[in-house]
């Protein structure tokens, strides 16, 4: 054993648990927090930058105020999560990994939600839908944006 | 208060047994994630306000999950002295219904799934009025199951200490630190047979006794919950239903080490786990049974946990250990092994949520008990999550051992819909897809691997008929090639090539070459990768490479796909005599490419259509084919 040890840096996690700090708040990770992270934790802000960029559950860009992850893990997969996702596509006219021009809806992929009994499943932040089939999406997405939906539904009707 | 002495203990025991057996109403909803996809929070809310507006006095719980997720949301309903009763696929009205039915005094033995019988207690098999009711360990979900891992999940408060005292918890604890030395602690691991349940099956005491051998003025212990494979959720159900059972394990598992300190590290992926774990930590260092002096024996223990932030390498260890330090979840080459430099530099042991769970069993009952279970050499039970196309669906626990056809046909119920099983994955990216030729197999680690596919962290999908093997491989690359983190070649390159010759293939542009090629770079993606992440990632190529070999050849020779899944070899048509004209597939049709009026022929535009078989799916009168 060395004489003296290296004493260990102060606690684990602290960077992820950091950025997470961050992205709950904006969103996602602005430049400036970014750099005041790196100044209180002591580290490099090129250290930070490369876990803000690793990890697919940050983003340096805005994103919308609801995130919904349609899930692509295996049992989803096997059971439509594709075709859902072309749906959830159709249905908002984004792409994945697009965020609509209101900031309302960001759409992502995510590869397993664990909740893989009740596929497919997609999550609106941290609400959960499994069993899902098509016709479920107006229902869920107009409690997220109440009044945008209502409005393509009436125009649907022709009302 | 603290728990200092065992009889500190005895008292929230018995605090934990007057709500887990209350006098009066209990009723438990599993509201685990999956759970609430399915709706359990509407069930509870109904549950809550009409027994509210009835005036019923009951204790109401959420709980997490039993493991029979297929029947969710399930509701278990106790009534002292009458029975105890699960209630499956419950609706928010049939919720009301029953809060009106108890309300009057009835235990209601319809629509019932099952009778929870309890053990050495006036509610151990069920009274006449509900002798119709099939028993809980009877059904055949579970008639071969033996819960070790899951035995509180679905059953207690999984924030209640009490409950989990109630149910022997922190029992195993006292013995360890108050009976045992760290080496006895290891030597019972080590007679138990116990392997690393996070899927490379290494024995648990082996490793734990090369940390304990290190001098070092610091080790620490990890707890593995970045379950990343696609298809398992069984160590997101332990830490969402059962928190405290892995903080137990990991106390004593520090404790046999000669670590303080541990990290409990969750995917980002499942914030309820996080949630949970995060209030278990606080209930238990409130109670002093995580930080100084524990049990008063001198010995100091603290865990915190660690969020993840959506990066399947960092389930392996030492990309796990880097992404704690502050750096990126990259692997680096072992040895040297963690458990002589890991974490900082120190000896830390890591161990997967389920094997943590089941250290307590093991030390309460014994080495002998454990050994007693499954076969010679793989111990003890294995816990999988049993998805896809397949009846039944859930978490099943059973003893190692046991065949692929009791998994799948026994247990699981046969092929969803009466559909013909033809594969059975096991360990997500890194496992493979075994024909249903092996449904003799036995479930070891051994058998696992020799049979090209692996026992991994839990997954087990079902796939049947409709489902393309090829596409299936082409799946998992895509998935790897994703998660790669781009520290090594062989990984970064080959994965992306292998899918590449997928597509190629999937598209209907394969040659027989391409057969050859995605042989030899598997081989070597196999051979020369940093990590396990890389070494494993052909497997699912390999092995459907290996029992589907006709599929691939159908793809490259024939240009079909005989699943009727690859969309560049299927049209599909509406048949004449059969569509009624009811206009589902029009809605359904994400690019509108389905026309028809209502009540007449519909037609598909083969120009917009882009073969993704929700018309199929949908239809009704199976007037939708697909040609291949």
């Amino acid at each position: 054993m060395p004489l003296i040890e290296q004493p260990p840096p102060p606690s684990g996690g602290a960077l992820l648990a950091k950025l997470h700090e961050i992205n709950a708040k904006h969103g996602y990770l602005p430049e400036q927090y970014l750099r005041s992270a790196a100044d209180k934790l002591g580290i490099p802000l090129s250290q930070v930058y490369s876990a803000a960029t690793f990890y697919s559950a940050f983003s340096l860009k805005p994103r919308g105020r609801h995130t919904i992850k349609v899930c692509m893990g295996t049992a989803c997969y096997i059971r439509g999560g594709d075709r859902l996702l072309e749906k959830v596509e159709a249905t908002l006219g984004l792409k994945n990994g697009e965020t609509t021009n209101d900031l309302v809806f960001t759409l992502e992929t995510v590869h397993c939600l664990g909740s893989c009994s009740m596929a497919p499943v997609m999550r609106v932040d941290n609400d959960t839908y499994g069993r899902m089939k098509a016709d479920h999406l107006p229902r869920i997405l107009k409690k997220y944006r109440p009044i945008d939906i209502a409005a393509q539904e009436f125009k649907e009707q022709g009302i | 208060m603290k728990v200092r002495t065992r009889s500190d203990l005895a008292k929230l025991r018995s605090d934990g047994l007057s709500t887990l057996y209350p006098p009066g109403l209990r009723i438990s909803v599993g509201m685990a994630t999956c759970g609430l996809a399915a709706g359990a929070a509407e069930v509870y809310d109904a549950l809550h306000d009409e027994a509210d507006r009835l005036g019923l006095y009951l204790m109401l719980i959420p709980t997490g999950c039993i493991g029979y997720c297929q029947q969710e949301p399930l509701v278990d309903v106790r009534v002292s002295g009458r029975g105890r009763l699960l209630y499956a696929r419950v609706t928010p009205d049939r919720a009301r219904n029953m809060i009106a039915s108890l309300a009057a005094g009835d235990l209601p033995a319809e629509g019932a799934l099952a009778y929870i019988p309890e053990e050495n207690s006036e509610l151990s098999k069920p009274s006449e009025a509900l002798a119709g009711v099939p028993l809980l360990n009877e059904l055949p979900f579970y008639s071969q199951q033996r819960k070790i891992v899951l035995r509180n999940s679905g059953l207690i408060d999984p924030v209640s200490l009490e409950e989990y005292i109630a149910r022997e918890g922190y029992q195993s604890l006292a013995l360890a630190l108050l009976d045992d030395t760290p080496q006895g602690v290891i030597d019972h691991v080590l007679d138990s047979g116990l392997r690393g349940r996070g899927g490379a099956g290494f024995p648990t005491g082996r490793k734990w006794q090369t940390c304990h051998g290190i001098q070092a003025q610091s080790k620490y212990i990890i707890c593995n919950g970045d379950e990343g494979d696609p298809g398992a959720y069984v160590d997101r159900t332990v830490l969402e239903g059962d928190p405290y059972s892995v903080i137990e394990g990991m106390t004593i598992g520090g404790y046999a080490i000669g670590a303080r300190e541990g990290f409990i590290y969750v995917r980002d992926e499942y914030p309820l786990a996080i949630e949970r774990i995060t209030q278990a930590l606080a209930q238990a260092e409130k109670l002093g049974l995580l930080g100084e002096n524990i049990f008063s024996s001198g010995f100091d223990f603290n865990a915190s946990i660690v969020r993840g932030a959506g990066a399947f390498v960092c389930g392996e260890e030492t990309a796990l250990i880097s992404s704690i330090e502050g750096g990126l979840g990259e692997p680096r080459p072992r040895p040297p092994f963690p458990a002589t430099s890991g974490l900082w530099g120190k000896p830390t042991i890591i161990n997967n949520v389920k094997t943590l769970a089941t250290i307590p069993a093991i030390i309460r009952h014994g080495a002998d008990w454990y050994a007693s279970i499954g076969t010679e050499g793989n111990t003890g039970t294995v816990v999988f999550s049993l998805v896809g196309k397949v009846a039944n669906t859930g978490l099943v626990e059973v003893p190692l051992g046991l065949t692929l056809y009791d998994m799948i046909e026994s247990i699981g119920g046969g092929g969803l819909n009466g559909k013909q099983v033809k594969a059975i994955q096991t360990g997500g990216p890194s496992g493979g897809c075994l024909p249903t030729a092996l449904y003799n197999l036995p479930i070891t680690y051994e058998n696992m691997t020799q049979a090209g596919s692996i026992m991994g962290s839990g997954g087990m999908v079902v796939m049947d008929e409709d489902t393309c093997m090829v596409d299936v491989a082409r799946y998992f690359l895509g998935f790897t090639m994703a998660e790669s983190c781009g520290k090594c070649t062989p990984c970064r390159e080959g994965t992306r090539y292998m899918y590449d010759i997928l597509t190629r293939i999937t598209s209907g542009e394969g040659t027989l070459k391409d057969l050859e090629l995605l042989e030899e770079v598997a081989e070597w993606v196999k051979t020369a990768s940093l990590c396990g992440l890389g070494q494993t990632a052909p497997n699912p190529v390999l092995s459907t490479l290996r029992y589907f070999r006709d599929e691939y050849e159908a793809h490259v020779k024939d240009k079909r796909c005989p699943a009727g899944f690859c969309r560049a070899l299927i049209r599909l048509t509406i048949l004449p005599d059969l569509c009624t004209g009811c206009g589902l597939c029009q809605r359904e049709c994400p690019v509108g490419a389905i026309s028809g009026e209502k009540k007449k022929l519909h037609v598909i535009d083969q120009e917009l259509c882009t073969h993704c078989r929700l018309c199929y799916n949908i239809c009704p009168e199976g007037a939708v084919e697909i040609v291949r």
